[in-house]
């Protein structure tokens, strides 16, 4: 507590600091705090959804494996995807954009802190109810239980007559209370950029970050809704004996699928643009050369926004929809290759001339373009919608999106903790640890999703708990499970990393990376309210111009 | 990174060396019937270009990071601050945008071929239902029922006789798969869907439930056996017949016709009409049980009765709980219905 605080006679405050502390972490309304509230809390959901990846990986490695039971099995995917998507990859970014938004803005918080706050603790309840149904998912009569109908949860196997007991109803309401979460800190965001630049820094001389959270924002505003409205539906259905799902009745189960993938599709790329922001800051820097095309990015960024909209039936073309339909969702997920890839040569055209420096951030980043460049073009392969007639629901799918979520997601996001940690906490991260942790990863990373996709092509579908001796999968899900363990060694590499670098780093200073944009112009970590004087601004990279007064960016613009 | 292409290739060659045996493996590059030869075709060409720009991008990725890397000689200067280039940031536009019109062509092309194709007056139709966890078929036009193993005849190219499956479903959502035969088609409650097929040989193709469908998904096993046109002919003829009646084994249908079998099972000739699970009246004319989770002998049906938990976790056939004289009459009783 600080000491200006008022004292009050018989009340002991001081006399514990542990709970003081961490009673001001609870009340916190700080947008750093709240920021490292979220990772932390994604973290620890990583470690969860690991160790369900780790189950499902034991069962498959070969065939008719009674590792656990079928039941379990199902369990451990539904819960692995819900958690990975909505637990893990949804927080670690918004935490990551509840830092730095405001930083490279030159705001002093959030432009609703309290709401900011209320968002954090719903998203952690949110996660908590979902939890929850390992205990009381059968109700309190029988042994633990949790969901199990996938985390697409189609229409109509959560239905009553599928789904007993209350399992699918923690897995709705887990994700309708963490979605009103999201829809806090997206309104939040949006409002901070719109109305809390610092002097001088109009839209065009955001950082590419601001834009691209911007962006994902706006588009979690749009798709986080029909997400919801479906959750109600699902429990009008549910609880009231509405008829939206059932097909026995006469609804749709098509439906279902329309509502989750209109979410579901654009939440891929709500994902992976706040991926591509982190991108944006850290090739820069590290090639010592400004972004590649400010505009066209921003253009790019905005255009796989609206186009994203428009691509969410790529996951139905196995429904039996008409071939104009096909074909409509077929030209449009090809299409949003095309910003796509211009956000890959833009990113090239950084490094091109530069002068790269290969930290831990930047060796992540380079294998993010690789990985992420190898998953666009296998995703143009689904896009061919006859083609993804053989490859949709099978391991090809899954290694696809693995790449995408791993091998893009994952590695921005390891590249954004090596190079933002040292802001956050004021110390390095070791490179040495981030060196192992990297190439462990890497290796990891493609013995398994590069060589998943193989079983997909030989015709093993995916969510099988077990499958056929013969069929030439055993091998291949042998290497994919060894694969995953290596990768979980490196994630423990990566934690020991984070809590040790914590107490025995080396001092980060300001600027430990010779970067441009304003988070570096304060101290690490930064005071509560960022900046003693609101910073004024003239050109994209403010700390470039002062330090080469003699050539700034802004005499270009 | 590299690995990924060296797997593609192998997987498309091992497909090519791969020699067609009696039951097939589930490729899908190995085509074996028209819909998914049309597939594979496109397959080879979408992979081309993917290929090329793979090879042109990831070039231009390792030239830029060996040649551009910081060395001791230029550590302290910084490099010329280019801001971008209008002109390469056209190019890069309007190339993917080419290419992808191209893609698209490529695509609706087999889209339209392969969707629209039109049923021929000689086709045989057959009404496939999904269930928990196994597959119903019913020939309209030839009045046969059967379950999880799918009897067509061959299709002779120059005179083809597809077979066109009308997809639907009692419970959840499933999805028919056969990776040799067709695309994966699902087989949704409430929404008719419809796919076809012509095998070109003779053989057993594999294949499973594609779309998780509750517990058993892994284990609603696919089998299509493509008979030559007299074959068929002879074994839609001796599935129309009613079950074979054997005075030896009257006991046995007596336990199967007083206790709770008929509920779900019909056999035909019997006072057995269930609907819930599949159609016995030729149960012995399968090679499979329960889906093809076992093979049908004898010790296996015996087991799958008293305890379909052993073979199938959480499939809805309940364990009967009989004596053993009851499950031995009735293991016999069955093993009659050829």
């Amino acid at each position: 507590m600080s000491s200006d605080a008022i004292t009050i006679p018989g009340v002991g405050l001081q006399e514990n600091p542990w709970v003081d502390t961490l009673h001001q972490w609870i009340t916190t309304v700080d947008h750093k705090r709240l920021g490292i509230l979220y990772i932390v809390y994604a973290l620890v959901f990583l470690l969860l959804g690991g160790v369900e990846a780790a189950i499902i990986r034991i069962q498959l490695m070969h065939s008719h494996n009674d590792f656990v039971s079928p039941q379990v099995f199902n369990r451990m995917f539904t819960m692995h995807g819900t958690t990975m998507i909505f637990f893990v990859a949804m927080p670690i970014l918004f935490g990551f954009a509840n830092y730095l938004v405001p930083l490279m803005i030159g705001a002093r918080d959030m432009a609703f802190p309290r709401l900011n706050a209320f968002s954090f603790w719903l998203s952690a309840f949110g996660g908590l109810l979902l939890y929850f149904s390992f205990l009381g998912g059968s109700g309190l009569y029988g042994a633990g239980n949790a969901p199990d109908v996938g985390w697409w949860a189609y229409a109509p196997l959560t239905a009553r007559a599928f789904s007993q007991g209350h399992s699918s109803d923690y897995w709705t309401l887990a994700l309708l209370v963490s979605g009103f979460g999201s829809i806090g800190t997206s309104i939040n965001i949006v409002a901070t950029i719109l109305c809390l630049r610092c002097p001088g820094m109009k839209l065009n001389r955001m950082p590419l970050l601001a834009w691209l959270n911007l962006v994902m924002s706006g588009m979690v505003l749009i798709v986080i809704t029909p997400l919801s409205a479906a959750q109600l539906m699902l429990l009008v259905d549910r609880y009231l004996g509405g008829h939206f799902f059932d097909a026995q009745a006469g609804g749709s189960a098509v439906l279902w699928m329309h509502f989750f993938w209109i979410f579901g599709h654009p939440e891929v790329y709500v994902l992976i643009i706040p991926c591509f922001a982190f991108m944006s800051e850290i090739i820069p820097v590290f090639s010592r050369k400004p972004i590649f095309g400010y505009p066209v990015m921003v253009a790019a960024t905005v255009c796989i926004g609206f186009v994203s909209m428009s691509v969410w039936a790529h996951h139905m073309f196995t429904v039996g929809m008409n071939s104009y339909a096909n074909s409509f969702f077929a030209i449009t997920s090809m299409l949003v290759g095309i910003p796509t890839g211009i956000k890959i040569f833009n990113w090239i055209g950084t490094m091109w001339g530069g002068r790269i420096r290969f930290t831990t951030a930047m060796l992540f980043s380079v294998a993010f373009l690789f990985q992420f460049l190898i998953s666009g073009l296998t995703g143009i392969m689904l896009a061919s919608a006859p083609f993804d007639w053989q490859l949709s629901l099978s391991y090809f799918v899954v290694a696809h999106f693995h790449y995408v979520i791993v091998g893009g997601i994952l590695f921005a996001i390891f590249a954004a903790f090596y190079y933002w940690y040292p802001k956050m906490t004021g110390r390095m991260l070791s490179e040495r640890l981030g060196k192992w942790h990297f190439w462990l990863f890497v290796i990891g990373f493609h013995m398994t999703f590069d060589v998943m996709h193989v079983p997909g092509l030989l015709g093993m579908p995916r969510r099988i708990y077990t499958y056929e001796p013969g069929r030439g999968w055993d091998t291949l899900n042998l290497i994919v499970s060894i694969g995953a363990f290596i990768q979980a060694i490196a994630i423990l590499v990566f934690l020991w990393n984070l809590v040790s670098s914590y107490f025995t780093g080396t001092k980060a200073g300001n600027d430990p990376w010779d970067a441009w944009t304003l988070e570096w112009s304060t101290s690490s970590p930064p005071p509560p309210y960022n900046f003693r004087t609101v910073p004024v601004v003239e050109s994209r990279r403010p700390l470039w111009d002062l330090k080469h007064p003699e050539d700034p960016d802004s005499q270009y613009e | 990174m590299w690995r990924s292409v060296v797997l593609l290739s192998c997987c498309i060659t091992t497909a090519a060396a791969a020699k067609p045996s009696s039951t097939s493996g589930t490729n899908i590059f190995a085509p074996e019937s028209t819909p998914a030869r049309s597939i594979f075709h496109l397959s080879v060409f979408v992979l081309a270009i993917t290929g090329i720009i793979f090879a042109v991008v990831f070039t231009l990725l390792v030239y830029s990071i060996s040649k551009f890397r910081a060395r001791s000689a230029n550590e302290d200067r910084e490099p010329a601050q280019v801001y971008g280039s209008t002109q390469i940031e056209l190019a890069w536009t309007i190339i993917p945008m080419l290419i992808v019109v191209v893609l698209f062509l490529a695509t609706a092309r087999v889209l339209h071929a392969v969707q629209e194709a039109p049923m021929p007056a000689n086709a045989v139709e057959v009404t496939v239902i999904g269930h928990q966890f196994w597959w119903e078929y019913r020939y309209p036009q030839l009045g046969v029922v059967t379950a999880n193993e799918l009897h067509v005849p061959v299709s002779d190219p120059t005179h083809p006789t597809p077979t066109f499956l009308e997809l639907l479903s009692a419970d959840t959502d499933h999805s028919f798969w056969v990776p040799e035969l067709a695309g994966k088609t699902d087989l949704i409650p409430n929404h008719p869907n419809r796919m076809w097929i012509d095998p070109e040989r003779t053989g057993t193709f594999v294949g499973q439930c594609a779309q998780f469908c509750g517990t058993q998904h892994a284990k609603m096993l696919l089998r299509v056996s493509v008979d030559t046109p007299e074959e068929f002919a002879e074994w839609a003829r001796k599935q129309r017949l009613p079950a074979v009646a054997d005075e030896r084994v009257a006991a046995g249908k007596r336990v199967f016709e007083t206790t709770a079998c008929i509920n779900c099972h019909s056999i035909h000739g019997t006072v057995a009409n269930g609907h819930f699970g599949p159609d016995l009246t030729h149960l012995m004319s399968r090679t499979t049980l329960a889906a093809g989770a076992a093979l049908n002998t004898p010790e296996n049906l015996r087991l799958w009765i008293q305890n379909p938990d052993a073979i199938k976790r959480g499939s809805l056939m309940p364990a009967m709980k009989l004596s053993d004289s009851d499950l031995d009459a009735l293991v016999e009783y069955l093993e009659t219905l050829r």
